[in-house]
């Protein structure tokens, strides 16, 4: 009936297997033996998939229980934990399920740079990959309002009313994303039918888009030693069964452990929203902290708009950049490459603290600058600090590690990324009240 | 009479390939502007519907004398508090925290807004006395008419900081 073998045994049947099947007709017959190596991708990709795989089905359950008005929004959240049956535990399974598919995208681009997955064929993958990342956090972002609680609602209002930092147009961006001046009943619908309908549609397009061009570049790159010929053809082993059993796996174990949180650890629900009281500390989702991070230390101009503006420009021109000796496959790609990236992301660990403590403690920017308007006192002159300082550390890597501009770039990279990791890590664990700093096990 | 077919201009390569080229762009043109039609349509849905409590437009607080000099009252269906300031001078405050949006209240034994969710704070006339806050609270245009205390909550206005002109006066 189905024209090909379920459980295929001859060799034949396992190359039919891959062109005749509807969900697998999109994969290589054959692919590079040592591609398939777990320790090569770590399946973070995969893994991805896998997850919104996970968020559709369980977001279709919710879909049924959960009703997007101001008045009924919460109400109808404890109904679906109280009255539902499994109904936390597939609320549970899509909190968990977004939650990592942030982290494990964050991961899977890591991962992409660091085997200098980005040349040639790739260039324009890398592009789809950044875009994919930003719908899934526009996805959480606009999935974090639903609940309508105190959580939800405040931390909606702060990262919308960044927005308003925006020169010129700031007041109209924020009334625009909230339907309104204020956070109401116009927001929730607007979140609620991009949440389920436009941005679902658009993640999945994007995958399609993202995986075609992956098959277009001969699969994921392949790992080569330094004194290897990339000339010589690899030896290739069969999608069916290497590949197919290995992701297979690797999905399963995810599911399980997307279990195991969401049956340990529930996705919680606070008192039900209120407009006119607002909690202490009110703070962005956790993947946004970084941004909110930055809003302490840094001109509002500079923090919401320059900064992640440049951040994020840098981060699609990578592929685009001018590479004297492009290099891909292996892990930092050289020795060279693995010890300017463990440099970079050591000084980060170094560094960033230093930075937050003496900003928060010492620094008087505008103090120090009397002169100067506070865009620059405030903005321009703490950032060029900042950059005099992560050029510094690339240029003492440099010279203690040599290397080419890939490998260079690599050490910038990682003293970045690392600085965004503990800058989230601060906004997370280290701010109480009033986003005083302090320590996260003394309330 | 002369035939003239033949120095009709006979359609070169050329012609002919600007021609194609041509419709493929007006094509292409039609299908980007269908697209950018649509997103003008979802921007015109998005866009704000009249906020009921800005259409009501003019909110009666009261008459002057029910609001002691030195004294803060709420109108949280208007979203604002109006302030009474020691000279007899009147300010509809926006409850709305210039830093990044949350509700302040007004700490009364303190005597100022402070911001739970930053610490900003401000003191009576919604002058900024500690940041993040990067300017004062904003302002509701304030009328006395007849010794009655009218404030717009319709119209807006910001402001740096607090000037005396911008009290309303019995």
């Amino acid at each position: 009936m189905f024209g090909t073998p379920l459980t295929p045994r001859t060799e034949r049947e396992q190359k039919r297997v891959v062109l005749n099947h509807l969900l697998l007709h999109n994969r290589p017959v054959r692919l590079p033996e040592r591609t398939i190596a777990f320790r090569h991708t770590f399946g973070l990709g995969g893994m991805s998939a896998t997850l919104v795989g996970l968020l559709i089905l369980t977001g279709v359950l919710l879909m049924f229980v959960y009703e997007p008005s101001p008045d009924r929004a919460y109400g109808s959240i404890e109904a679906l934990r109280r009255n539902v049956r499994f109904g936390g535990l597939v609320r549970n399974v899509h909190y968990w399920s977004a939650n990592l598919l942030v982290f494990i995208m964050f991961l899977h681009l890591l991962r992409t740079f660091f085997t200098g997955a980005f040349h040639g064929t790739r260039q324009f993958n890398w592009v789809i990959g950044v875009l994919l990342l930003l719908v899934v956090l526009a996805a959480n972002f606009t999935g974090y309002l639903l609940p309508w609680d105190q959580l939800s609602f405040w931390a909606i209002t702060i990262v919308t009313g960044m927005l308003g930092y925006v020169p010129w147009i700031g007041d109209g961006l924020i009334r625009l994303a909230r339907g309104g001046a204020e956070i109401g009943s116009a927001t929730l619908i607007n979140f609620y039918t991009f949440h389920t309908t436009v941005i679902p549609v658009t993640i999945v397009g994007l995958m399609a888009f993202h995986f075609w061009r992956v098959r277009k570049a001969g699969g994921v790159v392949i790992p080569y030693s330094p004194d290897e010929d990339p000339a010589e053809k690899p030896e290739t082993v069969l999608f069916v069964p290497s590949l197919l059993v290995r992701e297979f796996v690797t999905g399963l174990v995810l599911v399980a452990i997307v279990m195991v949180l969401a049956v340990t650890f529930d996705a919680g629900l606070d008192a039900a929203a209120n407009p006119g009281m607002s909690p202490n500390p009110a703070k962005a989702p956790w993947y946004f902290l970084g941004l909110q991070e930055l809003l302490l230390h840094f001109h509002p101009t500079w923090a919401v708009v320059i900064l992640p503006g440049l951040a994020l420009l840098g981060l699609i021109a990578i592929p685009y950049l001018r590479y004297d000796e492009p290099m891909e496959g292996a892990w930092f790609v050289s020795e060279t490459g693995r010890s300017l990236a463990t440099a970079g992301a050591l000084a980060a660990v170094a560094l960033t603290p230093v930075w937050v403590l003496v900003d928060e403690y010492v620094a008087d920017w505008s103090g120090w600058l009397p002169g100067l308007s506070p865009g620059l006192s405030e903005g321009l002159v703490p950032a060029v600090v900042a950059a005099g300082i992560t050029w510094a550390v690339i240029r003492l890597a440099g010279r203690q590690y040599g290397g080419n501009r890939q490998e260079t770039l690599q050490a910038a990279f990682a003293f970045l990324a690392t600085a965004l990791v503990i800058l989230t890590a601060v906004g997370v664990w280290f701010r109480g009240e009033g986003m005083a700093l302090g320590w996260p096990w003394t309330p | 009479m002369v035939d003239r077919r033949d120095e009709r201009p006979v359609p070169s390569q050329d012609a002919d390939t600007s021609r194609r080229s041509f419709l493929s762009r007006l094509w292409l043109g039609l299908g980007g502007l269908a697209i950018a039609e649509y997103v003008w349509l979802m921007v015109e849905f998005l866009r704000p519907r009249p906020d009921p409590l800005e259409a009501a437009g003019v909110l009666v607080a009261g008459p002057v004398e029910q609001f002691e000099l030195d004294s803060v009252t709420a109108f949280p269906a208007g979203r604002f508090y109006l302030t009474r300031l020691a000279d007899g001078g009147f300010l509809a405050v926006s409850r709305e925290c210039t830093h990044l949006g949350c509700t302040v209240p007004w700490m009364a034994d303190e005597g100022r807004f402070v911001c739970p969710c930053h610490s900003s704070a401000y003191d009576i006339r919604g002058d900024v006395l500690s940041p993040p806050a990067p300017r004062a609270l904003d302002l509701h245009p304030v009328r006395i008419e007849n010794g009655i205390v009218k404030v717009d909550t319709g119209r807006t206005r910001k402001r740096r900081y607090f000037e005396a002109s911008q009290v309303a006066r019995v």
